[in-house]
């Protein structure tokens, strides 16, 4: 999985059905400090992530299915968490 | 997902039959704010109605494959959906 955080949605009428009703989310990837790397990715919402929030974002197909509930579903990433806190241990 | 603007239409002259009813076309992926970043690719087209201009957004690797109807085909990029707007929020709001 990834942190990430929400910097806008998508707004899609044509697509495949499981896009139908979901939301999508852009999220910017974070570093292990919490700044942004320059990647971005384009995430569905299973938690009701909102703009601004550092979110954990799993990144694989058959878990992202599975939290869909639909095993022909055409996606990989999807917000599953919403974060407090990163504590980072740098001694 | 990630983003991608239609540059056009890849039109073979031969495929392996598993491929040959799935539309191709030539992608330019973009980064969040619209820019071209990355070398282009060829998406098969799930939605088979993206056309030269339109953004879209589109997966990679086994998921591509499960984006096309039938779903069982050998492709590793293919687009989900079409772009209506991509709302970012503004940088202010943005930070926590």
């Amino acid at each position: 999985m990834i942190l990430g955080r929400i910097v806008g949605s998508v707004v899609s009428t044509i697509h495949h059905p499981i896009v139908e009703g979901a939301r999508l989310l852009v999220a910017e990837r974070l570093d292990a400090g919490g700044q942004p790397t320059g990647g971005y990715v384009i995430a569905f919402d299973a938690i009701g992530a909102g703009k601004g929030e550092t979110v954990l974002i799993l990144d694989e197909g058959s878990g992202a299915r599975q939290i869909l509930d639909d095993d022909k579903a055409p996606v990989r990433s999807i917000v599953v968490g919403i974060v407090d806190e990163v504590e980072l241990n740098t001694s | 997902m990630l983003l991608g603007r239609v540059i056009g239409t890849v039109v073979p002259a031969m495929l392996v039959d598993e491929l040959s009813s799935t539309p191709l076309l030539w992608i330019q992926p973009l980064d969040r704010e619209g820019r071209p970043e990355g070398d282009p690719l060829v998406c098969a087209d799930g939605t088979r109605m993206a056309g030269p201009g339109q953004v879209i957004y589109w997966v990679a690797s086994r998921e591509a494959a499960l984006a096309l109807d039938p779903w069982f085909v050998p492709v590793d990029d293919a687009i989900v959906g079409l772009v209506d707007e991509v709302r970012l929020y503004p940088p202010e709001d943005s930070r926590k």
